[in-house]
């Protein structure tokens, strides 16, 4: 092939057009000022729908570009999209927010849109350098965004603290991926999965050192226990609606660049992994059940909440099979939808001067706005695993395939882990429904927030009627992935 | 030959000896130029090696720019360095062990032929390009433009987030300065400006 030849861009172009839709946003927020931000906002919105109907669009089976570095596959599109959407609610949910907290910059909905193109790298990624270079395009945005309201010394404790254990995790990687070049001689996944699957390449200890170390720097971004630590400072500073997004999109393409590391150069060294990924998984599970219990601050519980969630989400990863693959992206559909549900009813509880996060301040909703508590009831209910509701169906699917990968003592932990984490979903449905009422909410219910309710509590609670596109789907990402 | 093993035993000395002093200075100014002197005999080992390209890099991005960042920062802040290298003889004996453990670690580590097995080499599909008959320049923007323009504009990117981050968080719109306006000085008239008063004479004004 000549090596001047212009690569094949069509396979990419759902990201080039949001690349480019975030540039041109840029140039109409430097001109227009930060009067411009709620335009900008509906425009990213808008950019991101576009970049989700060409990414459907895009080329069926699997393609790689780019000279080898970036890869369309099924499992990819069905990620992005679960990021797409993500994103999207992100913004809306964070339209009134901006608004009434004087956060009205235009830097807002570019930079949302900026790590949203990052997310989309790194789960297209097919070599080390693009994997770092996506991870590093989103990091860097997320930790702006985290310390956007740069007067807030909360916010700015936030950015800090996610910038400096985020280079950490940045360093980490880095280093496991050095490791493996140097000792497999290539950058490419193919060419890995190729060099440690032949016979005595497990000996190589420096490949498996640096596969650690990239494991660790994943688990970092995953916010897996031992590598937890910033999420619930981070979640708890960082303004709601940035909390909103930290807790869905970056959490669902890291799982999926974990997923495609894990399963595609490194397929081989499944043995080794495995072992990790285990104890990573119980480890997450029981401290986000135990760790829950005492908090006071909703945001400080949900980010508790999503460690423990990526602890059962990592169950699949650890069973390694197609049908624990496909576990994994039905559990992260589920988790985007209860989360951004979740946070849409944080949102809500505005009262005076701002925002509340304590949950005492939910007491006796059921009598103040009725469907606002319904609407909690059902994401708590999902949340904790409660059937019918869509968030069983997600542990169920991966509890299964670790039971088919006789993954026995894992599938046991994560069943008592989610008993003991139910108590603290729970205490919220009993303190909205018997205690004493506090103070109504100001004005609780937006349009837009109306909307995002109403979709998310319909979606969660009636998911087990028609589940079948979700499952199909999966099905086939997770094929693409483990032949 | 012996020419080059001179040099290169010069620049290497003297990289040491600079970097050494970059640490030892008393003066933090001092400090940094004595940076810079590594910065530029490490250029010189570059070249030895071939590799001008880098040798160049080092000396506009590393001397130029880097190193002169810091020599602000160091003049403009006004931090105690006298106070900051006091913990140093206290926590010495710590850090030392620790160094020392570190090092017989990955000595045992190499000694032990378990790191040392590399995986089986692997028919790279990376392309060369001949490096005998092109400049470092030339060659380095051969594959940087061709085969690895995804990374690079990937890169570009990444340095677009951090520029617009950077604004984002440090640049606050000050009210009330008064900017110069060309425009209106240029519309502003003599008569909207000065005013003729008849004076008396001993009449006062």
């Amino acid at each position: 092939m000549d090596p001047h030849a212009l690569p094949a861009l069509l396979p990419a172009l759902p990201e080039l057009w949001l690349c480019g839709a975030a540039l041109a946003l840029l140039m109409i927020g430097v001109f227009g000022g930060d009067r411009s931000t709620r335009p900008l906002c509906y425009l990213a919105i808008a950019a991101l729908l576009v970049t989700f109907v060409l990414l459907l669009l895009g080329p069926e089976g699997r393609t790689v570009t780019f000279s080898g570095m970036f890869v369309v596959d099924p499992f990819g599109v069905f990620t992005k999209g679960l990021v797409l959407i993500g994103a999207m609610l992100a913004i809306v949910l964070s339209l009134g927010y901006i608004r009434h907290e004087g956060m009205e910059r235009f830097e807002f909905p570019v930079l949302i849109v900026l790590a949203t193109v990052g997310m989309l790298l790194m789960i297209s990624a097919n070599d080390l350098i693009a994997l770092y270079l996506g991870l590093e395009m989103q990091s860097l945005a997320l930790y702006v965004i985290a310390a956007f309201r740069r007067d807030s010394l909360r916010s700015t404790e936030a950015g800090l603290k996610y910038f400096v254990l985020g280079a950490l995790a940045s360093g980490m990687l880095l280093y496991g991926a050095s490791l493996v070049y140097g000792f497999t001689g290539t950058t490419s996944f193919e060419d890995i999965a190729r060099a440690v699957s032949v016979p005595g390449a497990t000996d190589a200890l420096g490949t498996l050192v640096g596969l650690v170390f990239i494991l660790a720097g994943l688990a970092f971004k995953v916010s897996a226990v031992p590598f937890h630590m910033w999420t619930p400072d981070v979640y708890e500073g960082a303004p709601t609606p940035v909390t909103a997004l930290f807790a869905v999109a970056p959490k669902v393409a890291a799982i999926g660049l974990f997923l495609r590391v894990m399963l595609e150069p490194f397929a081989a060294l499944a043995g080794d992994w495995q072992q990790v990924i285990v104890v990573i998984s119980i480890a997450s599970m029981v401290l986000g059940a135990l760790a829950a219990i005492r908090q006071t601050s909703i945001k400080r519980l949900m980010a508790y909440s999503s460690i423990g969630h990526m602890g059962y989400a990592l169950i699949g990863l650890a069973a390694g099979s197609a049908e624990g693959v496909r576990g994994v992206l039905i559990y992260l559909a589920i988790y985007v939808v209860m989360n951004v549900g979740t946070f849409a009813v944080i949102l809500c509880m505005r009262r005076g001067q701002g925002m509340v996060e304590d949950i005492t301040e939910l007491a006796g909703l059921s009598r103040t706005h009725p469907m606002l508590a319904l609407a909690m009831t059902v994401f708590m209910f999902s949340l904790a695993g409660v059937p019918p509701l869509a968030g069983f169906f997600g542990k169920l699917y991966v509890f299964m395939a670790a039971i088919h990968a006789e993954l026995y003592g894992l599938a046991v932990v994560g069943v008592v882990a989610s008993v003991v984490g139910a108590y603290y979903y729970v205490r919220i449905v009993k303190l909205m429904y018997f205690d004493a009422p506090t103070d109504a909410f100001e004005r609780p219910i937006r349009g837009e927030m109306a909307a995002v309710l109403v979709a998310t509590g319909v979606l969660t609670a009636l998911f087990f009627v028609y589940p079948a596109p979700l499952l199909a789907g999966a099905a086939t990402a997770a094929a693409a992935l483990v032949p | 030959m012996i020419v080059q093993a001179i040099a290169f035993y010069a620049f290497a000395a003297v990289t040491l000896a600079a970097a050494v002093m970059v640490i030892a200075a008393r003066n933090p100014v001092h400090s940094v130029l004595f940076l810079i002197l590594a910065f530029f005999n490490s250029a010189g080992l570059m070249v030895l090696l071939g590799a001008e390209f880098l040798a160049m890099i080092l000396v506009i991005v590393y001397v130029g720019a880097v190193a002169v960042l810091f020599l602000f920062v160091v003049m403009m802040l006004d931090i105690n360095f006298a106070e900051l290298r006091q913990g140093f003889l206290q926590y010495l004996p710590i850090g030392g062990v620790i160094g020392l453990v570190l090092l017989a670690e990955l000595l045992l580590l190499l000694g032990s032929d378990a790191i040392g097995s590399i995986a089986p080499a692997v028919a790279s599909s990376a392309p060369t390009p001949p490096i005998n008959e092109v400049t470092n320049t030339a060659a380095l923007g051969e594959l940087l433009y061709t085969r690895y323009v995804y990374l690079f504009q990937a890169a570009g990117i990444v340095l677009l987030i951090a520029m617009v981050g950077a604004i984002v968080l440090t640049l606050r719109q000050r009210v009330g300065v008064r900017k110069q306006s060309v425009g209106k000085q240029l519309r502003r008239r003599r008569e909207a400006a000065v005013e003729l008063k008849k004076v008396v004479p001993r009449g006062g004004v």
